[in-house]
């Protein structure tokens, strides 16, 4: 076989490129992918919002932030609800004050007016931590502080954490934040001493108009699993390849 | 050989002891690859059980059924039975005993969080009966005319 060095060095070129990317950079989220994980034994927690039914009363956020003792009145919050206001001109007006602690109350968005005739559409959108299959926020940690359980939840280990920040800088949905009290990076843990225990979550208990529950991916009869399975759901920033496994029901394409 | 390089090769040797040494004392043993990879498992195994102690604070309405069973009555039949009545009462962790009561949230921000009229279609907001705060009875506390548990009933 003759091999110029142009063709050595071309295809080593090439191999170090292509070596370079993630094969999960190319995949997008595929139900086929969801089946195949479903019957497996074991569990994969998975969420599901959905935003028709959400009300924005804000009582999720007051409840987890009350179970998690995540200080009330600091700037800071595991969950929260934005609402979009979309009107006739096209331009989308978004707010989430207090992270919608105390529910919206208000007609006006920044204290702005808007005129009820020129609203398209109005809705509420929920967000959590997403719980990736493949997180970002674990892949940057350097010391093994955060890490994903066996059943698919995003963990920071408080005792081992130093604190650089990197993972909340690494999140593409800004779920994670630093802890005032504590001084380690915090984020949602699904509630993980409820879930352990077979209960739901305090935003999922919390909720009156079951715009949130949670599931197991795994479990073909589970009412999420099926929901999941049969109806359109959306997810946020698929493109970025972190498979997130928080699913939105009437998912907007203004929603970011 | 000769001192001169015997020494440095020496010293370095005594750092990589201690560094041993010292890895040996700080780093638990559980700490390791604990599931799917290095990549997302390379943690402290027992942080998971840590996590799993967190205690509850939200114990859901099954719990004030045996004490409160008037109220968890009234309140199943009514529109807001699907309100938990922590949501309106605070958690509940450690009650009785440790708060003797519960507080009692008479403001009217508590109810406007859903019943503040917004004509948001695409939302269930904009069906829930919804007043004007400014119009409807400003400055009195709703519970004085609406029966808090069981609204869709006249305050006796
Ligand atoms: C083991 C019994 C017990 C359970 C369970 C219990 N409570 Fe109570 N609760 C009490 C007692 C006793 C008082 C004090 C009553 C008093 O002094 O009038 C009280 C007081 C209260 C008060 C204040 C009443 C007032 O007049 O100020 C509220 C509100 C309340 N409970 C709500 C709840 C809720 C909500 C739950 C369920 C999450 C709950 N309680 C579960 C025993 C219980
Ligand atoms: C929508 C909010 C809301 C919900 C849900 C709710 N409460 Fe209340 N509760 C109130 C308010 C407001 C008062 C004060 C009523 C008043 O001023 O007369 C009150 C008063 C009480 C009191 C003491 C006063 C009394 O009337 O004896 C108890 C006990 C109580 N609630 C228990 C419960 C229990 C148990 C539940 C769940 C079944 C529940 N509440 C659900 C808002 C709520
Ligand atoms: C978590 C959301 C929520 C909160 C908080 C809430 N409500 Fe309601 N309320 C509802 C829902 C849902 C209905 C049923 C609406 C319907 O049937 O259209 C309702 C119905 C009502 C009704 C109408 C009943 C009827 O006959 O149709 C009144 C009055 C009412 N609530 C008063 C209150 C008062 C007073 C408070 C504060 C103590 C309160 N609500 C807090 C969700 C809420
Ligand atoms: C002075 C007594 C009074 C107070 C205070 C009061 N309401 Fe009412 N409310 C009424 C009466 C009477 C009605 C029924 C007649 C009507 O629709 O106006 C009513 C109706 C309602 C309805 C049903 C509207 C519908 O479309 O059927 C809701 C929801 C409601 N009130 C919520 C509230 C809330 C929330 C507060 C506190 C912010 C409150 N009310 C304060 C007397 C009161």
């Amino acid at each position: 076989m003759d091999c110029s060095r142009r063709t050595l060095l071309k295809s080593a070129c090439a191999a170090t490129a292509a070596a370079t990317l993630p094969i999960s950079a190319f995949r997008l989220f595929s139900p086929a992918e969801c089946r195949a994980e479903t019957g497996k034994p074991g569990t994969r927690w998975i969420f599901l919002v959905d935003t028709e039914k959400c009300v924005g009363c804000g009582l999720c956020v007051k409840a987890c932030k009350l179970e998690n003792e995540v200080p009330y009145d600091a700037p800071v919050t595991r969950t929260w609800v934005e609402r979009y206001v979309i009107t006739s001109d096209g331009k989308s007006h978004i707010d989430s004050p207090m992270g919608g602690r105390d529910g919206f109350t208000s007609p006006k968005i920044d204290g702005q007016e808007i005129n009820p005739k020129e609203i398209t559409k109005a809705f509420f959108v929920p967000k959590l931590c997403n719980q990736c299959d493949n997180p970002p926020c674990v892949q940057v940690c350097p010391v093994g502080a955060t890490y994903q359980t066996s059943d698919g939840v995003v963990l920071v280990d408080r005792k081992w954490c130093i604190g650089c920040g990197y993972c909340i800088m690494a999140c593409p949905y800004g779920v994670r934040f630093f802890h005032p009290e504590y001084k380690v990076a915090e984020k949602c843990t699904f509630c993980y001493h409820r879930i352990s225990k077979g209960e739901t979550t305090a935003c999922v208990q919390a909720c009156p108009f079951e715009a949130r529950k949670i599931g197991n991916l795994r479990d073909p009869d589970d009412p999420v699993t099926k929901i999941v399975m049969t109806q359109r759901v959306g997810v946020l920033k698929d493109e970025y390849g972190t498979k997130p496994q928080v699913f939105y029901l009437g998912l907007d394409r203004n929603v970011r | 050989m000769k001192n001169h390089v015997l020494r440095p090769l020496w010293l370095v040797l005594a750092a990589i002891a201690l560094l041993l040494a010292v890895r040996y004392l700080v780093v638990p043993s559980d700490f390791g690859v604990n599931g799917r990879s290095f990549t997302y498992g390379f943690h402290r195994l027992s942080n998971v059980a840590d996590w799993q102690k967190f205690p509850d604070k939200y114990l859901g309405k099954e719990y004030c059924q045996d004490c409160h069973e008037e109220k968890v009555t009234e309140n199943g039949s009514s529109k807001h039975r699907n309100i938990q009545c922590e949501n309106c009462h605070g958690p509940a962790y450690g009650h009785p005993d440790n708060p003797e009561k519960l507080p009692i949230d008479r403001s009217r921000e508590l109810c406007l969080r859903c019943h503040s009229q917004l004509p948001y279609p695409g939302s269930q907001r904009g069906q829930l009966k919804g007043i004007d705060p400014e119009r409807h009875n400003p400055g009195q506390p709703c519970a004085e005319c609406h029966n808090p548990h069981h609204p869709d009933q006249e305050v006796g």
